[in-house]
């Protein structure tokens, strides 16, 4: 969709009533698309063409582009930093906030830094445990849980201060979104505490990997019966797997990601393993789109994000919708410019 | 203890029933707390609830006790300190993502709840980000301080 008000990349869109944020995202699920985000993983370089190279291989398929925060307690390049490079050019970025590294002292400078560059979303959340990563000898922080994390950042848009109580003079104009993952345990409960995030300030949820279809409509239908799909918007994680093997490996070592036997399964059994998974992503794509209250998907192509195109593409999920990528509208602005 | 932390939630029920009867011998010792002063009672109280504590959920004296709240799991013995319920990380035979050995301390939490009334509303609350100056102080005193300052 084309916004009458598109801005010149760099400049922040009118804020709308009942919208928190400047944010091109924000304004694509209010309008009630089906909204793609899509997970970017932050070179280790100091490159910034690297970041730029990752971000156009998205270009037309997707609303927002997430950037990690030491995703897998890795050290990369760091989400904000990511982030106010891709709003530079007109990206709308999610810059996620782990509470992993930071103290409230850091994350709460970072709120308002990354505000003032540009960034209308954010996603809060715990981080993965340190000894997942590369740097197991580091200190884990963790001074904040993703909820209270959102209860101040909440604060500091809504009601214009630090937790402490010290005002702020311009409040960071912001999307905020949490993650949920349906498919580990306490499975009954993941609802509930998803409902603890939407009372602390989340608008919107990105979830881990969802491979197992029947837990997420369980997990929707909790999440409808607490009424709560009116409250928030949520996207749903999906990603291609690469092969059996990948996938079996990723669900014995990475933490948090259920995939069922019969998933491996359908991989084992193809010819070429690869297509296979690219295939199996359309079909959860297509599927979580027909669960009522999923307003959206999030494409997690890690190591093989040149397949997130192909794979909205065919899934049809856009309908014909282009979203915006810097260029897309250069005759409009063209036209704006000299009118 | 790791066991006698289990049975605790195992029997959150009764013990919750037993730290009620307990808390209202607190608030009515308060009286009594406030003339001997707050601040001569912090150590050997402090060193008390450790102990008492200590043996039956792992307490952590972080001073701002949520037991209540947690099905009587104890949140700080959460490897992320999470106290508003569990992280995506959790693993499919319901133990912890850091500590494969040890059973998540939010699963638990919520089997704690279900056995005490009320017990699902009070972990639906969402709690506020720990004071950590409170760190090895004694809550009991603070409870029986601010619930009777309150009651006046």
């Amino acid at each position: 969709m084309i916004f009458e008000d598109e801005p010149v990349p760099g400049y922040p869109l009118p804020i709308l009533p009942g919208h928190t944020s400047p944010g091109r995202f924000e304004r694509v699920l209010r309008a009630g698309a089906f909204a793609i985000t899509a997970e970017l993983a932050p070179p280790d370089s100091a490159d910034p063409e690297e970041v730029y190279k990752r971000a156009r291989v998205f270009d037309g398929y997707v609303d927002a582009i997430n950037a990690t925060d030491g995703s897998g307690a890795n050290c990369h390049m760091s989400s904000m930093a990511v982030c106010a490079l891709l709003t530079r050019v007109g990206y709308a970025p999610v810059m996620q906030i782990s509470c992993r590294d930071k103290n409230r002292i850091a994350i709460q400078g970072d709120i308002l830094g990354g505000a003032a560059m540009g960034v209308c979303n954010m996603l809060c959340l715990t981080g993965d445990g340190v000894q997942a990563g590369d740097h197991p000898q580091a200190k884990a922080v963790f001074d904040l849980d993703s909820v209270s994390l959102l209860g101040i950042a909440r604060g500091l848009r809504d009601d214009h201060h630090f937790e402490s109580g010290r005002k702020v003079t311009f409040a960071p104009r912001v999307f905020f979104g949490a993650a949920e993952n349906p498919s580990v345990p306490p499975v009954e409960h993941r609802m509930r505490r998803l409902a603890k995030k939407v009372a602390a300030g989340a608008q919107f949820v990105q979830t881990q990997y969802c491979y197992d279809m029947d837990l997420l409509r369980a997990f929707m239908k909790g999440v409808e019966d607490a009424g709560l799909l009116d409250k928030v918007f949520i996207l749903i994680g999906v990603g291609p797997l690469r092969s059996a093997k990948a996938a079996d490996w990723m669900r014995t070592n990475v933490p948090g990601i259920h995939i069922p036997d019969a998933i491996v399964n359908r991989l084992k059994g193809a010819q070429d393993q690869a297509r296979e998974g690219r295939d199996l992503c359309v079909d959860l794509i297509q599927e979580a789109r027909s669960i009522k209250g999923v307003a959206g998907v999030h494409v997690m192509a890690y190591r093989q994000e040149e397949s997130v195109a192909e794979v909205i593409d065919r899934s049809g999920v856009l309908g014909g919708r282009v979203p915006w990528y810097p260029g897309r509208d250069a005759q409009i602005n063209e036209d704006r410019k000299t009118s | 203890m790791y066991a006698v932390r289990l049975w605790s939630v195992r029997h959150a029920r009764g013990l919750s029933r037993v730290y009620a009867g307990f808390e209202s011998v607190l608030m009515k010792l308060a009286p009594l707390f406030e003339k001997i002063g707050y601040q001569r009672m912090e150590r050997p109280v402090a060193a008390v609830e450790r102990t008492v504590k200590g043996l039956l959920f792992d307490c952590k004296m972080c001073g701002r006790c949520v037991l209540s709240s947690t099905g009587l799991s104890c949140p700080m013995n959460c490897p992320k300190q999470l106290r508003n319920g569990p992280c995506g990380g959790v693993r499919a035979n319901g133990n912890c993502e850091v500590k494969p050995e040890m059973r998540c301390v939010w699963v638990e939490a919520w089997q704690g709840a279900e056995r005490i009334p009320g017990g699902l509303e009070a972990i639906s609350v969402v709690q506020a980000p720990v004071d950590r100056r409170l760190e090895g102080t004694s809550a009991w005193l603070r409870v029986a301080r601010e619930k009777s300052g309150a009651a006046k």
